[in-house]
């Protein structure tokens, strides 16, 4: 008898397929008009953009292995989010100066996190635990609870607007199409990518092929917070209003799209391409749990179980006996 | 266990030292801006709060020392204590309040269980499960009480709030008896096979330890000590609130790396998190009684803990120069 075995990126991707096709059964779906069908895919797509880019640091991280996990994207993502409004502060010349300004502060941010982790062994948990905490507290010293600034028209115009009228699709998706080309080049056509993946598996095996474990670990660390950052920028681009708030909630989605996506927790093995796909499958069961009008407990405990159910469809470890 | 010995030299070789130094540091500072701290009033207050989180991190470095993590420990003092909070309420009799405390008991067990059944049978990864599992208990508590209220009979609340037997703060009865506990655990053969699964299960595993069933068991003690935690929080708060044990799943683990435990497993003990929590506590203390700034309460607390943690690497860092040299 043969196993079926689908990968878990395609298995997330028929879910999500699945899922948004029974949602237009509900009472308040899109029955069968096509057109409202597409225009929910659109938005639901748009959505996951955000979740998927700031999940992408947090894959490298993850593939990373020794327990690679980023505590800290959240936070981070408040602050580069509340920088660019601060920056920006309406004017449309400001911008790239404010997604530089951006970037450097989230590498910075991760190089900071990668120096405790490589240097001092300080465990990733705790070390970008730990910097949540010290990137949180700066905003609120920063900031003081109010933030004045205003997102530039062109960066509304980037994001979450579509390219032209006549193309319906929203700028972030196709950004995000980019982005997930560029990810996927560097983690399977460069050095880096490939002696990410080394260190993943076993640092002890390709220190002694001749990766450079210390920097990898470090560059790791520096991408995943300058990727977070520059989640945060899309994300004000999008919403067009800050809070203190703000990143926090995309911080374990993030990790779970990591799992969902078939990114082993302990290194060594995944993709951004299952990142994007749990990213999607994540927005979609939380959106639609939104638009049924669950109370936040019933919403809480299905997406537990959702979570609990994906995961023990492919997120097992190998068996003690072999 | 070899390979961690190596990865740590300063922090492993006594884990709940550095612990120590830093309870005593933080209590050398607490007592000047708080000259009246081992007043036995002060410090039962003081200890009446901390308890929670130390019975929590108790708990948590059991399953940490098993090679695992539990996320979803805050979702279970919230079920408690919500719980507690409606089913026995302000004018409950006190049979009504220990039976629920026994129920509430009963479900700290179940709920480790799933915990542990998902982690040790399905094998899936614990982070991640009991990060889900984290949503099935918040949500249940939620469920429970959707709006803060409810609450417990002021004289059972009381009876944590103001015992002092023999001049000595409650809580440290309940820490002296988890530590025995720990002790006793520790020399029996289960102790044995908690730490040969947390420092390496396929080792474990192939020397015919019990590794499925002593990973099982870590959770489920993690989920009745969550328990104990949540009547403790339930009793100092006298009230009801679904999201009240949230905040406290990631303080438990600072509390346990805090304590020289590491989180890969395998290494480390009860006493040095007991430690940790504590110090936790009088951080957050010290910070309210030093008159800091109020924006910047949270900037300094963060510091204070990431230099905290970062002190063991630091003078790792300073004796394998020395070493070289």
């Amino acid at each position: 008898m043969r196993r079926i075995s689908v990968s878990p990126p395609v298995a997330a991707l028929i879910l999500a397929v699945i899922l948004f096709l029974l949602s237009g059964l509900l009472p308040n779906g899109f029955g069968s008009d096509l057109d409202v069908a597409r225009a929910q895919a659109l938005n639901i797509l748009r959505l996951a953009v955000f979740l998927g880019v700031i999940a992408a640091g947090q894959t490298l991280v993850v593939i990373s292995g020794s327990e690679g996990i980023d505590l800290s994207a959240g936070a981070v993502v408040t602050l580069t989010a509340i920088l660019t409004y601060i920056l920006v502060n309406g004017a449309n010349e400001r911008v790239l100066l404010a997604l530089v300004v951006v970037l450097v502060v989230g590498a910075l941010i991760g190089f900071v996190n990668g120096v405790g982790i490589t240097f001092l062994r300080i465990s990733p948990f705790v070390m970008t635990l730990g910097m949540a905490g010290v990137v949180t507290g700066a905003i609120i010293v920063i900031t003081h609870g109010s933030v004045t600034g205003k997102v530039a028209p062109i960066m509304t115009r980037l994001i979450a607007r579509p390219l032209s009228p006549s193309l319906q699709i929203p700028n972030a998706i196709i950004i995000w199409v980019i982005f997930g080309i560029l990810m996927w080049l560097l983690l399977e056509r460069t050095t880096f990518g490939k002696n990410l993946f080394a260190i993943g598996v076993n640092r002890i095996t390709s220190k002694l092929s001749g990766v450079n474990v210390t920097w990898t670990n470090l560059l790791t660390y520096s991408l995943a917070g300058a990727l977070a950052g520059f989640g945060g920028f899309l994300l004000v681009g999008n919403t067009g209003v800050v809070h203190l708030q703000l990143g926090q909630p995309f911080l374990f989605p993030s990790i779970a799209a990591v799992a969902v996506g078939g990114t082993l927790l302990s290194g060594g093995k995944g993709s951004y391409w299952g990142t994007m796909a749990g990213a999607i499958v994540l927005t979609l069961i939380t959106s639609l749990l939104t638009t049924m009008q669950m109370p936040e407990s019933v919403r809480r405990m299905v997406l537990g179980g959702t979570l609990l159910i994906l995961i023990s469809i492919y997120g097992r470890q190998r068996a003690l006996r072999q | 266990m070899n390979r961690a010995r190596w990865d740590a030299p300063s922090a492993t070789r006594q884990p709940a030292l550095f612990a120590l130094i830093l309870l005593v540091l933080a209590v050398l500072i607490n007592l000047i801006v708080q000259p009246n701290m081992f007043a036995r009033d002060t410090l039962n207050s003081n200890m009446r709060v901390f308890l929670p989180l130390i019975l929590l991190a108790v708990g948590q470095a059991i399953v940490i020392l098993g090679g695992g993590i539990d996320i979803s420990v805050g979702g279970i003092v919230s079920i408690v204590n919500t719980v507690l909070a409606t089913r026995v309420g302000l004018n409950g009799s006190p049979e009504q309040m220990w039976q629920y405390v026994f129920l509430s008991l009963l479900i700290g067990l179940l709920a480790g269980a799933i915990n542990g059944f998902f982690i040790s049978f399905l094998r899936l990864q614990p982070i991640i499960t009991t990060y889900a599992t984290s949503f099935l208990y918040a949500g249940l508590a939620l469920f429970v009480l959707p709006n803060p209220g409810g609450g417990i009979p002021g004289d059972i609340a009381a009876l944590y709030r103001s015992s002092t037997p023999l001049n000595v703060p409650l809580a440290f009865y309940v820490i002296a008896i988890v530590l025995f506990m720990w002790l006793y655990l520790r020399s029996t053969r289960y102790g044995n096979f908690l730490y040969a699964v947390g420092g390496r299960a396929q080792a474990a595993y192939e020397t015919a330890v019990p590794v499925t069933g002593v990973q099982f068991s870590t959770y489920v003690i993690s989920g009745l000590m969550a328990a104990f935690a949540g009547i403790a929080i339930t009793m100092l708060s006298g009230s009801g609130n679904a999201d009240i044990g949230g905040p406290m799943t990631l303080n438990s683990i600072t509390a346990v790396v805090i304590g020289g435990n590491a989180l890969s497993g395998g290494v480390g003990g009860v006493a040095g998190p007991v430690m940790g929590a504590i110090t936790l506590g009088i951080i957050q203390n010290i910070i309210s009684f030093a008159d800091i700034d109020t924006w910047w309460e949270t900037l300094v607390r963060a510091i204070i803990i990431v230099v905290a943690l970062a002190a063991p690497g630091i003078v790792g860092l300073f004796r394998t120069q020395r070493r070289i040299s």
